[in-house]
Protein backbone atom coordinates (compact mmCIF):
# COMPACT_ATOMS: atom_id res chain seq x y z
CA UNK A 1 0.00 0.00 0.00
CA UNK A 2 1.27 3.48 -0.77
CA UNK A 3 0.83 5.59 2.35
CA UNK A 4 -0.81 9.01 1.77
CA UNK A 5 1.59 11.90 2.33
CA UNK A 6 -0.94 14.16 4.02
CA UNK A 7 -4.17 14.41 5.98
CA UNK A 8 -6.79 17.10 6.47
CA UNK A 9 -6.23 18.90 9.75
CA UNK A 10 -6.70 22.23 11.49
CA UNK A 11 -3.59 24.41 11.33
CA UNK A 12 -2.80 26.16 14.60
CA UNK A 13 -1.04 29.42 15.40
CA UNK A 14 2.15 27.68 16.64
CA UNK A 15 2.64 25.52 13.52
CA UNK A 16 1.08 22.33 14.93
CA UNK A 17 -2.03 20.73 13.39
CA UNK A 18 -5.13 19.28 15.02
CA UNK A 19 -7.31 16.35 14.02
CA UNK A 20 -10.16 17.99 15.94
CA UNK A 21 -11.38 21.55 16.54
CA UNK A 22 -12.63 21.65 20.12
CA UNK A 23 -13.42 24.69 22.23
CA UNK A 24 -12.91 23.54 25.80
CA UNK A 25 -14.07 24.89 29.15
CA UNK A 26 -11.33 23.86 31.56
CA UNK A 27 -11.90 23.94 35.32
CA UNK A 28 -8.71 24.55 37.32
CA UNK A 29 -10.09 22.65 40.33
CA UNK A 30 -12.89 20.33 41.45
CA UNK A 31 -15.08 23.12 42.87
CA UNK A 32 -15.12 24.96 39.54
CA UNK A 33 -16.64 22.01 37.68
CA UNK A 34 -20.24 23.24 38.14
CA UNK A 35 -19.42 26.61 36.64
CA UNK A 36 -17.53 25.08 33.69
CA UNK A 37 -20.36 22.64 32.99
CA UNK A 38 -22.93 25.46 33.09
CA UNK A 39 -20.94 27.42 30.49
CA UNK A 40 -20.64 24.36 28.23
CA UNK A 41 -24.37 23.83 28.60
CA UNK A 42 -25.08 27.45 27.62
CA UNK A 43 -22.84 27.60 24.58
CA UNK A 44 -23.10 25.00 21.81
CA UNK A 45 -19.89 23.76 20.26
CA UNK A 46 -18.00 23.77 23.57
CA UNK A 47 -17.17 20.94 25.98
CA UNK A 48 -16.41 21.06 29.70
CA UNK A 49 -13.64 18.87 31.10
CA UNK A 50 -14.62 18.26 34.73
CA UNK A 51 -12.17 16.41 37.00
CA UNK A 52 -11.63 15.69 40.69
CA UNK A 53 -8.54 17.64 41.80
CA UNK A 54 -6.66 20.93 41.88
CA UNK A 55 -6.88 22.03 45.51
CA UNK A 56 -4.06 21.96 48.09
CA UNK A 57 -1.79 19.89 45.91
CA UNK A 58 1.93 20.56 46.35
CA UNK A 59 5.39 19.68 45.03
CA UNK A 60 5.72 17.28 42.10
CA UNK A 61 2.01 16.45 42.31
CA UNK A 62 1.06 20.10 41.83
CA UNK A 63 3.56 20.48 38.99
CA UNK A 64 1.94 17.49 37.26
CA UNK A 65 -1.50 19.05 37.76
CA UNK A 66 -0.40 22.27 36.05
CA UNK A 67 1.43 20.38 33.30
CA UNK A 68 -1.70 18.33 32.56
CA UNK A 69 -4.03 21.36 32.59
CA UNK A 70 -1.74 23.52 30.46
CA UNK A 71 -0.88 20.64 28.10
CA UNK A 72 -4.54 19.86 27.55
CA UNK A 73 -5.19 23.46 26.58
CA UNK A 74 -2.11 23.54 24.34
CA UNK A 75 -3.08 20.38 22.44
CA UNK A 76 -3.57 21.24 18.74
CA UNK A 77 -6.96 19.45 18.76
CA UNK A 78 -8.13 22.40 20.86
CA UNK A 79 -8.97 25.63 19.01
CA UNK A 80 -9.67 27.87 22.00
CA UNK A 81 -9.91 27.61 25.78
CA UNK A 82 -11.92 29.11 28.64
CA UNK A 83 -10.19 28.49 31.99
CA UNK A 84 -12.30 28.76 35.17
CA UNK A 85 -10.83 28.48 38.68
CA UNK A 86 -11.82 29.47 42.18
CA UNK A 87 -9.03 32.02 42.58
CA UNK A 88 -7.06 34.18 40.13
CA UNK A 89 -3.44 33.09 40.67
CA UNK A 90 -3.53 29.44 39.58
CA UNK A 91 -6.11 30.32 36.91
CA UNK A 92 -3.72 32.87 35.42
CA UNK A 93 -0.79 30.45 35.52
CA UNK A 94 -2.76 28.01 33.35
CA UNK A 95 -4.00 30.74 30.99
CA UNK A 96 -0.43 32.00 30.50
CA UNK A 97 0.88 28.49 29.76
CA UNK A 98 -1.77 27.95 27.10
CA UNK A 99 -1.43 31.48 25.64
CA UNK A 100 2.17 30.72 24.55
CA UNK A 101 0.70 28.72 21.66
CA UNK A 102 -1.01 31.85 20.33
CA UNK A 103 -4.49 30.33 20.51
CA UNK A 104 -7.41 32.28 22.04
CA UNK A 105 -7.62 31.65 25.79
CA UNK A 106 -9.28 33.56 28.60
CA UNK A 107 -9.45 32.92 32.35
CA UNK A 108 -12.21 33.61 34.89
CA UNK A 109 -12.19 33.19 38.65
CA UNK A 110 -15.17 32.69 40.91
CA UNK A 111 -14.07 34.23 44.23
CA UNK A 112 -15.65 37.64 44.95
CA UNK A 113 -18.23 37.30 42.16
CA UNK A 114 -19.90 33.87 42.54
CA UNK A 115 -20.93 31.20 40.07
CA UNK A 116 -23.75 33.07 38.32
CA UNK A 117 -21.81 36.18 37.34
CA UNK A 118 -18.80 34.05 36.34
CA UNK A 119 -21.02 31.84 34.19
CA UNK A 120 -22.41 34.92 32.45
CA UNK A 121 -19.02 36.48 31.72
CA UNK A 122 -17.42 33.20 30.68
CA UNK A 123 -20.40 32.26 28.50
CA UNK A 124 -20.10 35.49 26.50
CA UNK A 125 -16.45 34.77 25.80
CA UNK A 126 -17.17 31.09 25.09
CA UNK A 127 -19.80 32.08 22.52
CA UNK A 128 -17.27 34.30 20.78
CA UNK A 129 -14.67 31.47 20.76
CA UNK A 130 -17.16 28.85 19.56
CA UNK A 131 -18.35 30.94 16.63
CA UNK A 132 -14.77 31.91 15.74
CA UNK A 133 -13.65 28.25 15.81
CA UNK A 134 -16.63 27.17 13.69
CA UNK A 135 -15.17 29.13 10.76
CA UNK A 136 -11.95 27.09 10.77
CA UNK A 137 -11.58 24.77 7.78
CA UNK A 138 -9.57 21.57 7.46
CA UNK A 139 -6.48 22.04 5.29
CA UNK A 140 -3.94 19.67 3.82
CA UNK A 141 -1.24 18.95 6.45
CA UNK A 142 1.88 16.79 6.04
CA UNK A 143 1.64 13.35 7.62
CA UNK A 144 4.44 14.40 9.98
CA UNK A 145 1.91 16.65 11.75
CA UNK A 146 0.41 13.48 13.22
CA UNK A 147 1.48 12.82 16.80
CA UNK A 148 0.30 9.29 17.58
CA UNK A 149 0.08 7.89 21.10
CA UNK A 150 -0.62 4.23 21.89
CA UNK A 151 -1.84 2.28 24.90
CA UNK A 152 -3.58 -1.09 25.16
CA UNK A 153 -6.31 -2.13 27.58
CA UNK A 154 -8.35 -5.12 28.77
CA UNK A 155 -5.63 -7.03 27.02
CA UNK A 156 -5.67 -10.76 26.49
CA UNK A 157 -3.39 -13.10 24.61
CA UNK A 158 -4.87 -11.98 21.27
CA UNK A 159 -3.42 -8.51 22.03
CA UNK A 160 0.13 -9.87 22.15
CA UNK A 161 -0.49 -12.19 19.20
CA UNK A 162 -2.08 -9.74 16.81
CA UNK A 163 -3.54 -6.34 17.73
CA UNK A 164 -0.42 -5.00 19.48
CA UNK A 165 1.88 -6.24 16.66
CA UNK A 166 -0.52 -4.48 14.22
CA UNK A 167 0.20 -1.19 16.01
CA UNK A 168 3.90 -2.12 15.88
CA UNK A 169 3.61 -2.64 12.13
CA UNK A 170 2.02 0.82 11.78
CA UNK A 171 4.86 2.34 13.83
CA UNK A 172 7.46 0.64 11.65
CA UNK A 173 5.78 2.10 8.55
CA UNK A 174 5.00 5.61 9.83
CA UNK A 175 8.07 6.47 11.91
CA UNK A 176 10.28 6.92 8.81
CA UNK A 177 7.70 9.45 7.53
CA UNK A 178 8.44 11.81 10.41
CA UNK A 179 5.54 11.31 12.82
CA UNK A 180 5.87 11.63 16.60
CA UNK A 181 5.00 8.42 18.49
CA UNK A 182 4.49 7.71 22.18
CA UNK A 183 4.04 4.63 24.37
CA UNK A 184 3.76 4.47 28.15
CA UNK A 185 2.45 2.11 30.87
CA UNK A 186 5.51 1.88 33.10
CA UNK A 187 4.09 -0.81 35.40
CA UNK A 188 2.95 -3.01 32.51
CA UNK A 189 6.47 -3.34 31.18
CA UNK A 190 7.43 -5.23 34.35
CA UNK A 191 8.99 -8.50 33.32
CA UNK A 192 10.06 -7.08 29.96
CA UNK A 193 11.89 -4.07 31.43
CA UNK A 194 15.40 -5.25 30.48
CA UNK A 195 14.33 -6.02 26.90
CA UNK A 196 12.51 -2.68 26.70
CA UNK A 197 15.49 -0.71 28.07
CA UNK A 198 17.63 -2.10 25.23
CA UNK A 199 15.29 -0.31 22.80
CA UNK A 200 16.56 3.05 24.02
CA UNK A 201 18.25 4.74 21.04
CA UNK A 202 21.07 6.12 23.23
CA UNK A 203 22.72 5.02 26.50
CA UNK A 204 21.10 8.08 28.14
CA UNK A 205 17.61 7.02 27.01
CA UNK A 206 18.29 3.46 28.25
CA UNK A 207 19.49 4.70 31.64
CA UNK A 208 16.57 7.11 31.97
CA UNK A 209 14.12 4.30 31.23
CA UNK A 210 15.61 1.94 33.84
CA UNK A 211 15.61 4.73 36.44
CA UNK A 212 11.93 5.51 35.72
CA UNK A 213 10.90 1.86 35.78
CA UNK A 214 12.85 1.10 38.99
CA UNK A 215 11.32 4.06 40.82
CA UNK A 216 7.84 2.94 39.79
CA UNK A 217 8.53 -0.65 40.77
CA UNK A 218 9.94 0.39 44.17
CA UNK A 219 6.80 2.45 44.76
CA UNK A 220 4.55 -0.50 43.85
CA UNK A 221 6.44 -2.90 46.10
CA UNK A 222 6.32 -0.37 48.97
CA UNK A 223 2.54 0.22 48.69
CA UNK A 224 1.51 -3.37 47.97
CA UNK A 225 -0.22 -5.12 50.87
CA UNK A 226 0.21 -8.54 49.27
CA UNK A 227 1.27 -9.50 45.77
CA UNK A 228 -0.23 -7.63 42.84
CA UNK A 229 -1.68 -10.70 41.15
CA UNK A 230 -5.23 -9.30 41.52
CA UNK A 231 -4.42 -5.96 39.84
CA UNK A 232 -1.74 -6.97 37.37
CA UNK A 233 -2.94 -8.86 35.43
CA UNK A 234 -6.55 -7.64 35.91
CA UNK A 235 -9.53 -9.98 36.23
CA UNK A 236 -10.35 -9.17 32.60
CA UNK A 237 -6.80 -10.06 31.52
CA UNK A 238 -7.00 -13.39 33.37
CA UNK A 239 -10.40 -14.20 31.83
CA UNK A 240 -8.75 -13.61 28.46
CA UNK A 241 -5.96 -16.07 29.22
CA UNK A 242 -3.14 -13.83 30.46
CA UNK A 243 -1.50 -15.50 33.45
CA UNK A 244 1.30 -13.24 34.69
CA UNK A 245 2.54 -9.63 34.49
CA UNK A 246 5.55 -10.86 32.49
CA UNK A 247 3.28 -12.37 29.83
CA UNK A 248 1.25 -9.17 29.71
CA UNK A 249 4.42 -7.06 29.46
CA UNK A 250 5.87 -8.96 26.49
CA UNK A 251 2.49 -8.63 24.76
CA UNK A 252 2.29 -4.94 25.57
CA UNK A 253 5.79 -4.33 24.23
CA UNK A 254 4.77 -5.58 20.73
CA UNK A 255 3.12 -2.19 20.15
CA UNK A 256 6.42 -0.46 19.32
CA UNK A 257 7.31 -2.88 16.53
CA UNK A 258 11.06 -2.76 15.94
CA UNK A 259 11.38 0.94 16.81
CA UNK A 260 13.78 2.52 19.29
CA UNK A 261 12.72 5.30 21.68
CA UNK A 262 14.72 8.53 21.62
CA UNK A 263 13.73 9.92 25.02
CA UNK A 264 11.82 9.25 28.24
CA UNK A 265 9.15 11.83 29.10
CA UNK A 266 7.73 12.82 32.47
CA UNK A 267 3.95 12.31 32.70
CA UNK A 268 2.22 14.92 30.46
CA UNK A 269 5.58 16.30 29.23
CA UNK A 270 5.70 17.60 25.67
CA UNK A 271 8.44 15.93 23.57
CA UNK A 272 11.23 18.25 22.53
CA UNK A 273 13.65 16.08 20.56
CA UNK A 274 11.77 16.11 17.27
CA UNK A 275 10.17 13.26 15.32
CA UNK A 276 10.41 9.67 16.50
CA UNK A 277 9.27 7.39 19.31
CA UNK A 278 9.08 8.51 22.96
CA UNK A 279 8.38 6.58 26.16
CA UNK A 280 6.21 8.45 28.69
CA UNK A 281 6.13 7.49 32.38
CA UNK A 282 2.42 6.77 32.94
CA UNK A 283 0.09 4.59 34.94
CA UNK A 284 -1.37 1.66 33.01
CA UNK A 285 -4.96 2.72 33.79
CA UNK A 286 -6.42 3.61 30.39
CA UNK A 287 -8.07 6.98 31.04
CA UNK A 288 -5.15 8.29 33.13
CA UNK A 289 -2.63 7.25 30.51
CA UNK A 290 -4.46 8.75 27.51
CA UNK A 291 -5.16 11.99 29.43
CA UNK A 292 -1.40 12.35 30.07
CA UNK A 293 -0.49 11.57 26.46
CA UNK A 294 -3.05 14.10 25.17
CA UNK A 295 -1.55 16.68 27.55
CA UNK A 296 1.86 15.86 26.03
CA UNK A 297 0.48 17.11 22.70
CA UNK A 298 -0.48 13.86 20.94
CA UNK A 299 -3.38 14.37 18.53
CA UNK A 300 -4.57 10.83 17.71
CA UNK A 301 -4.52 7.66 19.83
CA UNK A 302 -4.42 3.96 18.91
CA UNK A 303 -5.86 1.57 21.47
CA UNK A 304 -5.65 -2.20 20.94
CA UNK A 305 -7.96 -4.22 23.16
CA UNK A 306 -8.53 -7.91 23.75
CA UNK A 307 -11.54 -8.37 26.01
CA UNK A 308 -13.01 -4.97 25.06
CA UNK A 309 -11.97 -1.75 26.79
CA UNK A 310 -14.38 1.09 25.86
CA UNK A 311 -12.35 4.21 26.76
CA UNK A 312 -12.47 7.56 24.96
CA UNK A 313 -10.93 10.98 25.59
CA UNK A 314 -12.57 14.41 25.23
CA UNK A 315 -9.87 15.96 23.01
CA UNK A 316 -7.78 13.13 21.53
CA UNK A 317 -9.73 10.69 19.34
CA UNK A 318 -9.16 7.09 20.47
CA UNK A 319 -9.10 4.53 17.64
CA UNK A 320 -9.81 1.04 18.92
CA UNK A 321 -8.69 -2.20 17.33
CA UNK A 322 -9.08 -5.80 18.37
CA UNK A 323 -7.91 -9.19 17.19
CA UNK A 324 -10.30 -11.07 19.44
CA UNK A 325 -13.08 -12.40 17.17
CA UNK A 326 -15.57 -12.60 20.07
CA UNK A 327 -14.95 -8.97 21.07
CA UNK A 328 -15.24 -7.87 17.44
CA UNK A 329 -18.60 -9.66 17.26
CA UNK A 330 -20.09 -8.96 20.70
CA UNK A 331 -18.84 -5.35 21.12
CA UNK A 332 -18.79 -4.18 17.51
CA UNK A 333 -19.96 -0.66 18.41
CA UNK A 334 -16.62 -0.12 20.18
CA UNK A 335 -14.31 -1.48 17.48
CA UNK A 336 -12.95 0.91 14.81
CA UNK A 337 -10.63 -1.65 13.22
CA UNK A 338 -11.16 -5.43 13.32
CA UNK A 339 -7.95 -7.42 12.76
CA UNK A 340 -9.25 -10.75 14.11
CA UNK A 341 -8.60 -12.47 10.79
CA UNK A 342 -4.91 -12.55 11.75
CA UNK A 343 -5.70 -15.41 14.13
CA UNK A 344 -7.22 -17.54 11.37
CA UNK A 345 -4.34 -16.54 9.06
CA UNK A 346 -6.75 -14.97 6.60
CA UNK A 347 -4.89 -11.67 7.13
CA UNK A 348 -1.19 -11.10 7.76
CA UNK A 349 0.45 -8.43 9.90
CA UNK A 350 1.42 -6.33 6.90
CA UNK A 351 -2.20 -6.21 5.71
CA UNK A 352 -3.44 -5.50 9.23
CA UNK A 353 -0.95 -2.62 9.59
CA UNK A 354 -2.20 -1.15 6.30
CA UNK A 355 -5.80 -1.47 7.43
CA UNK A 356 -4.97 0.36 10.67
CA UNK A 357 -3.16 3.15 8.79
CA UNK A 358 -6.25 3.57 6.62
CA UNK A 359 -8.54 3.77 9.68
CA UNK A 360 -6.15 6.17 11.46
CA UNK A 361 -6.11 8.55 8.49
CA UNK A 362 -9.90 8.47 8.14
CA UNK A 363 -10.18 9.47 11.79
CA UNK A 364 -7.43 12.10 11.44
CA UNK A 365 -9.45 13.54 8.53
CA UNK A 366 -12.53 13.84 10.71
CA UNK A 367 -14.39 10.52 10.84
CA UNK A 368 -15.76 10.02 14.36
CA UNK A 369 -14.30 7.16 16.37
CA UNK A 370 -16.66 4.67 18.01
CA UNK A 371 -15.82 6.21 21.40
CA UNK A 372 -16.64 9.72 20.12
CA UNK A 373 -19.94 8.58 18.65
CA UNK A 374 -20.81 6.87 21.94
CA UNK A 375 -19.91 9.97 23.97
CA UNK A 376 -16.85 8.63 25.82
CA UNK A 377 -14.96 11.61 27.29
CA UNK A 378 -12.87 10.13 30.08
CA UNK A 379 -10.65 12.93 31.39
CA UNK A 380 -8.73 11.65 34.42
CA UNK A 381 -5.96 13.49 36.18
CA UNK A 382 -3.06 11.47 37.59
CA UNK A 383 -2.49 12.20 41.27
CA UNK A 384 0.89 11.28 42.74
CA UNK A 385 0.06 11.49 46.47
CA UNK A 386 -2.29 12.99 49.11
CA UNK A 387 -2.94 16.74 49.16
CA UNK A 388 -1.77 18.98 51.97
CA UNK B 1 -2.36 -22.41 4.58
CA UNK B 2 -4.78 -24.06 6.96
CA UNK B 3 -6.56 -22.32 9.83
CA UNK B 4 -4.60 -22.98 13.06
CA UNK B 5 -6.15 -24.10 16.37
CA UNK B 6 -3.17 -22.81 18.34
CA UNK B 7 -0.52 -20.18 17.64
CA UNK B 8 2.99 -20.40 19.11
CA UNK B 9 5.05 -17.18 19.09
CA UNK B 10 8.58 -18.57 19.16
CA UNK B 11 10.20 -21.94 18.50
CA UNK B 12 11.57 -21.97 22.08
CA UNK B 13 8.10 -21.54 23.65
CA UNK B 14 6.66 -24.39 25.76
CA UNK B 15 3.07 -23.08 25.50
CA UNK B 16 0.73 -22.28 22.62
CA UNK B 17 -2.36 -19.99 22.54
CA UNK B 18 -5.82 -21.24 21.54
CA UNK B 19 -7.13 -19.14 18.63
CA UNK B 20 -10.43 -20.94 18.02
CA UNK B 21 -13.52 -20.43 20.23
CA UNK B 22 -12.58 -23.46 22.33
CA UNK B 23 -10.65 -26.70 22.02
CA UNK B 24 -12.41 -29.94 23.01
CA UNK B 25 -10.92 -32.54 25.33
CA UNK B 26 -8.94 -34.99 23.20
CA UNK B 27 -8.94 -32.72 20.12
CA UNK B 28 -5.88 -33.02 17.90
CA UNK B 29 -4.81 -29.37 17.57
CA UNK B 30 -2.86 -27.93 14.72
CA UNK B 31 -0.36 -25.41 16.10
CA UNK B 32 1.34 -22.82 13.88
CA UNK B 33 4.72 -21.41 14.98
CA UNK B 34 4.83 -17.76 13.88
CA UNK B 35 8.61 -17.41 14.08
CA UNK B 36 9.54 -20.13 11.59
CA UNK B 37 6.18 -20.87 9.89
CA UNK B 38 6.32 -24.54 10.94
CA UNK B 39 3.35 -26.53 12.19
CA UNK B 40 3.22 -29.02 15.08
CA UNK B 41 0.37 -31.03 16.56
CA UNK B 42 -0.71 -31.38 20.16
CA UNK B 43 -3.67 -33.15 21.72
CA UNK B 44 -5.75 -30.91 24.03
CA UNK B 45 -6.26 -32.57 27.44
CA UNK B 46 -9.09 -30.20 28.46
CA UNK B 47 -11.69 -27.90 26.90
CA UNK B 48 -9.58 -24.74 26.63
CA UNK B 49 -11.15 -21.39 25.60
CA UNK B 50 -9.93 -18.80 23.11
CA UNK B 51 -6.83 -16.95 24.26
CA UNK B 52 -5.82 -19.49 26.90
CA UNK B 53 -2.62 -21.53 26.80
CA UNK B 54 -1.86 -25.23 26.32
CA UNK B 55 1.39 -26.92 27.38
CA UNK B 56 3.49 -28.24 24.49
CA UNK B 57 5.50 -30.56 26.78
CA UNK B 58 5.43 -32.03 30.29
CA UNK B 59 6.42 -29.42 32.88
CA UNK B 60 7.36 -29.91 36.52
CA UNK B 61 7.20 -27.57 39.53
CA UNK B 62 9.86 -24.83 39.26
CA UNK B 63 10.14 -25.01 35.47
CA UNK B 64 10.05 -21.72 33.53
CA UNK B 65 7.22 -20.98 31.11
CA UNK B 66 8.54 -19.56 27.85
CA UNK B 67 6.39 -17.41 25.56
CA UNK B 68 7.65 -14.90 22.97
CA UNK B 69 10.89 -16.82 23.63
CA UNK B 70 10.99 -15.13 27.08
CA UNK B 71 10.46 -16.09 30.73
CA UNK B 72 6.85 -15.30 31.70
CA UNK B 73 6.64 -17.15 35.05
CA UNK B 74 7.19 -20.39 36.96
CA UNK B 75 5.28 -23.67 37.21
CA UNK B 76 3.74 -24.16 40.70
CA UNK B 77 1.79 -27.37 39.97
CA UNK B 78 2.86 -30.15 37.65
CA UNK B 79 1.55 -29.80 34.07
CA UNK B 80 1.26 -32.58 31.47
CA UNK B 81 1.64 -31.96 27.74
CA UNK B 82 -1.72 -30.82 26.31
CA UNK B 83 -3.06 -29.45 29.61
CA UNK B 84 -4.47 -25.98 30.22
CA UNK B 85 -1.77 -23.59 31.55
CA UNK B 86 -3.03 -20.65 33.63
CA UNK B 87 -3.19 -19.08 37.10
CA UNK B 88 -3.94 -22.48 38.75
CA UNK B 89 -0.53 -23.89 37.80
CA UNK B 90 1.69 -20.91 36.90
CA UNK B 91 2.76 -17.83 38.92
CA UNK B 92 4.71 -14.67 38.22
CA UNK B 93 8.34 -14.44 39.35
CA UNK B 94 7.88 -10.70 39.96
CA UNK B 95 5.49 -10.26 42.88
Amino acid sequence: MSIPKSFLGYKRENGRAGTRNHVIILPVDDISNACAEAVANNIKGTIALPHSYGRLQFGADLELHFRTMIGTGRNPNVAAVIVIGIEPKWTKKIVDGIAETGKPVEGFHIERSGDIQTIMKASKKAQEFSMWASEKQREECPLSDLWISVKCGESDTTSGLASNPTVGNLMDKLEPLGVHLCFGETSELTGAEQVCAKRGATPEAQKKFMKTWSEYNDFILKEATDDLSESQPTAGNIAGGLTTIEEKAFGNFQKIGSRKFIDVLEPAEEPKKGKGLYFMDTSSAAAECVTLQAAGGFNIHLFPTGQGNIIGNPIEPVVKLTANPLTAKLMSEHVDCDVSKILSREMNLDQAGDKLIETTLKVANGRLTCAEALGHREFVMTKLYRSA
Amino acid sequence: MSKPDLIIHDEKDNVGVVVIETTKKGQDCNAWIMENDKTVNVSSANDVPLGHKIALKDLKVGDTILKYGHDIGKVVKEIKKGEHVHVHNVKTKKW
